[in-house]
């Protein structure tokens, strides 16, 4: 699904991501966990398109050159960021905002587009699951919303657009114990042998709830140890450092 | 047609000209030209009389340059001011008389003037150039007693109606360009609406201008009885021509006891190029009186169009308790510029009036909001608030807001907020990540900083004005 080789991104001249590579295979979870700074939002934004980034090296995605492919594309073709922090876009309604994605994803895909009837009544069995209040989705997208909140929408909505990669920045930061295990449900209920994920963290405690396939540690923009979700628990023993000095 | 001339129809699709034969005043502005104008539309001695007291007006009044967009001096000599289709003159006694050129030209415009393909709900009155064409569902009001026609002909039928009310909201002395189009007005609708009547459908004229090299000077004026209602409704667009063409229109609305006037435009005028070459100055004057008690006149503006877009609706709230609004929508891109605000004139007791002000700048445009709140000394317990929202995109544009406050009386309660935004590449970047390209993402959030204004168009114009709020803007970002 995923083949991402030698790659390299800087910002300003400052390069983040060094000759990282790794492969993921459709119905695979993956962790990519490591210290601030270390590349890992990087990563996410590279793969889902942001611009600003001087990129080297190469990314496969269904055999095709991701990083040649427009950052909307890549949504439609069923990349999916839930972003560390969901951007408030005042004016704009929640729910519309995402009929809009949906519809548009789906028109690409061939399908019909929702109605707003159908689309409602999506939403509502999806934000049930999610014990989101529905009154939030007539709110002005992210805006005003609590941390909590800003996540939980976050995987509403991937969980309406149903992408076939869905990374995951950070999900559980600034989360509480209930919202984590409410989120970590919700991207359990979407694993199936075609959806692949990749999961950002910085702590072990979503991978207890999310049980991940491997577990890649990044240091320095490089992928220094991997291994199964047994590492995650090594690395909260042992801190960082621990686990990368006695490789 | 050229690859050239395609790209530039695709960002102006109402830039087309339709060719036609038409009969023109001799060029120029003096007393034969006005005096033909009121010779071919048999005008009666009076109003002839009443265009040249503003011409002579007008010799000793000096164009205003206290607005932000500065243009090039205007030769007055060098305009046409009267242009008609050829076979307009004559005004057609029905639909069927109507020059197919012209009905063609509506239909392009996506205003279809034909009995069975008209707009239900709505009723057209067409203005080309100088002259109404058409006017659609007239029978259907008549039987109600709602007079709307061309002001032409109200000035002919009913001119007990327009002596009395013509130039009672915008006096012929008031200012260079309403004094010019006191002088030289052409034509416009006309609406009456009787009392206790609540007129049943939306009332909408559509402006084109064809003619090149001229002006167009249309006057409009609405008159709404006690305890009446009437939805009215304007658009307009032009050819895409080099040159930058004159619109200087006046509007009037009287409000009497208990009566409501909902005013909205949909003003998409050809904006000039890219490099700014070309487009209308759009240099209006629209003012309602709310004269009786308990009145309201609400003005809902979307101004997409236009190189210079210069006019403040305004309302005069006389009679106590009168209620007057300003919506507005007014986005600029290339290099267009917008100075257009509102003034609420508060001169009865328990007044009340609010502003809304949407400005959205791209590009190297320039945007004003330029707002005036008075509070008269015996309009007690009178009430404003004001919202003034200005969204930048890019780094090359501006917005500016100018709010001006007169308060003669202690007891008013004036509330005025502003913020100025940009939308972020943050904001688009998110929109993208969920599948929506540049163009759609930017129509969403403009969409959105708009919301509170759309929504008070009528809804079979507000889906349009949705769409135009988005091709407006198309390309603005990179």
């Amino acid at each position: 699904m995923l083949s991402i080789n030698n790659l390299s991104a800087s910002i300003d001249g400052k390069k983040i991501l060094k000759d990282f590579s790794l492969k993921i295979k459709p119905g695979e979870v993956h962790a990519i966990m490591g210290p601030n700074g270390s590349g890992k939002s990087t990563l996410a934004n590279v793969l889902s398109g942001k611009k600003g980034y001087e990129i080297d090296g190469e990314v496969f995605y269904e055999g095709k050159d991701l990083l040649k492919i427009p950052i909307e594309e890549r949504a439609q073709k069923g990349i999916f960021l839930a972003f560390q922090y969901p951007i408030e876009i005042p004016g704009v309604n929640t729910n519309n905002f995402l009929k809009t994605s949906l519809n548009t994803i789906r028109k690409f895909k061939g399908l019909k587009e929702l109605d707003s009837l159908d689309f409602l009544n999506l939403v509502k069995e999806k934000s049930k699951n999610l014990k989101i209040e529905e009154k939030i989705l007539s709110r002005q997208l992210n805006v005003g919303f609590s941390g909590g909140e800003k996540k939980k929408n976050e995987i509403l909505q991937m969980s309406i657009l149903e992408p076939k990669l869905a990374i995951l920045d950070e999900t559980d930061s600034g989360l509480d114990i209930d919202a984590l295990r409410i989120v970590s449900e919700g991207v359990n209920s979407l694993k199936n042998e075609k959806r692949s994920f990749l999961i950002i963290t910085h702590y072990q405690r979503l991978l207890d709830y999310i049980k991940p396939d491997f577990v890649h540690v990044l240091v320095n923009g490089k992928i220094v140890k991997t291994g199964c979700s047994d590492l995650a628990q090594e690395l909260e023993k042992d801190g960082y450092e621990g686990v990368t000095a006695a490789r | 047609m050229k690859q050239q001339e395609l790209e530039k129809s695709k960002e102006y699709k109402y830039g087309f000209t339709t060719d036609i034969e038409s009969i023109r005043a001799p060029k120029g502005l003096n007393e034969n030209v006005i005096k033909f104008i009121s010779n071919i539309k048999k005008e009666p001695k009076w109003m002839l009389n009443w265009r040249l007291k503003a011409f002579n007006r007008l010799k000793n009044l000096k164009e205003p340059n206290w607005q932000k967009p500065k243009y090039p001096k205007i030769n007055y000599q060098d305009l046409y001011y009267y242009s008609a289709p050829k076979s307009a003159v004559n005004k057609p006694k029905n639909l069927n008389e109507v020059d197919p050129k012209l009905i063609e030209t509506y239909k392009k415009l996506g205003i279809p003037l034909q009995e069975q393909k008209r707009l239900s709900g709505i009723a057209v009155d067409a203005v080309f150039d100088s002259v109404s064409v058409a006017t659609t569902f007239k029978d259907e009001l008549t039987k109600k007693g709602i007079i709307f026609c061309p002001i032409s002909e109200a000035i002919l039928k009913h001119p007990e109606l327009v002596k009395k009310y013509l130039g009672s909201v915008i006096p012929i002395t008031d200012h260079y360009f309403a004094t010019l189009n006191s002088a030289v007005f052409t034509d416009g609708s006309f609406v009456y609406i009787p009392e206790g009547v609540r007129c049943p459908m939306e009332l909408s004229t559509y402006f084109r201008i064809n003619a090149s090299e001229t002006g167009q000077f249309e006057r409009t004026l609405i008159i709404a009885d006690k305890g009446s209602y009437v939805s009215y409704l304007e658009g307009c667009t032009a050819p895409m021509r080099d040159e930058n063409q004159l619109h200087a229109a006046n509007v009037e609305l009287v409000a009497l006891d208990d009566a409501e006037i909902k005013y909205s435009t949909v003003q998409n005028w050809y904006p000039g190029d890219k490099d700014g070459k070309g487009g209308i100055y759009n240099f209006v004057t629209k003012r309602g009186a709310c004269r009786g008690k308990n009145s309201k006149i609400s003005w809902t503006q979307v101004e997409t169009g236009s190189a210079i877009t210069w006019k403040y609706p305004s309302c005069i709230l006389q009679g106590d308790n009168s209620i007057g609004e300003f919506y507005s929508i007014a986005i600029t891109n290339n290099h267009q510029k917008a100075d257009t605000g509102t003034k609420m004139i508060h001169l009865g007791k328990n007044t009340k009036s609010k502003i809304i002000s949407k400005g959205i700048s791209a590009g190297f445009a320039d945007n004003t909001y330029r707002g005036l709140v008075r509070i008269g000394s015996k309009a007690n317990n009178a009430r404003n608030y004001t919202q003034c929202d200005s969204l930048l995109m890019g780094n090359k544009c501006g917005a500016h807001t100018i709010p001006y406050i007169e308060n003669k009386n202690s007891s008013a309660n004036i509330e005025h907020e502003a913020t100025t935004s940009k939308i972020s590449d943050e904001q688009l970047f998110y929109c993208n990540q969920r599948g929506l390209n540049q163009e759609e993402a930017v129509s969403l959030i403009v969409n959105g900083f708009c919301k509170e204004v759309l929504q008070q168009l009528p809804m079979e114009f507000a889906v349009e004005a949705q769409k135009l709020v988005g091709i407006s803007l198309e390309g603005s970002v990179g």
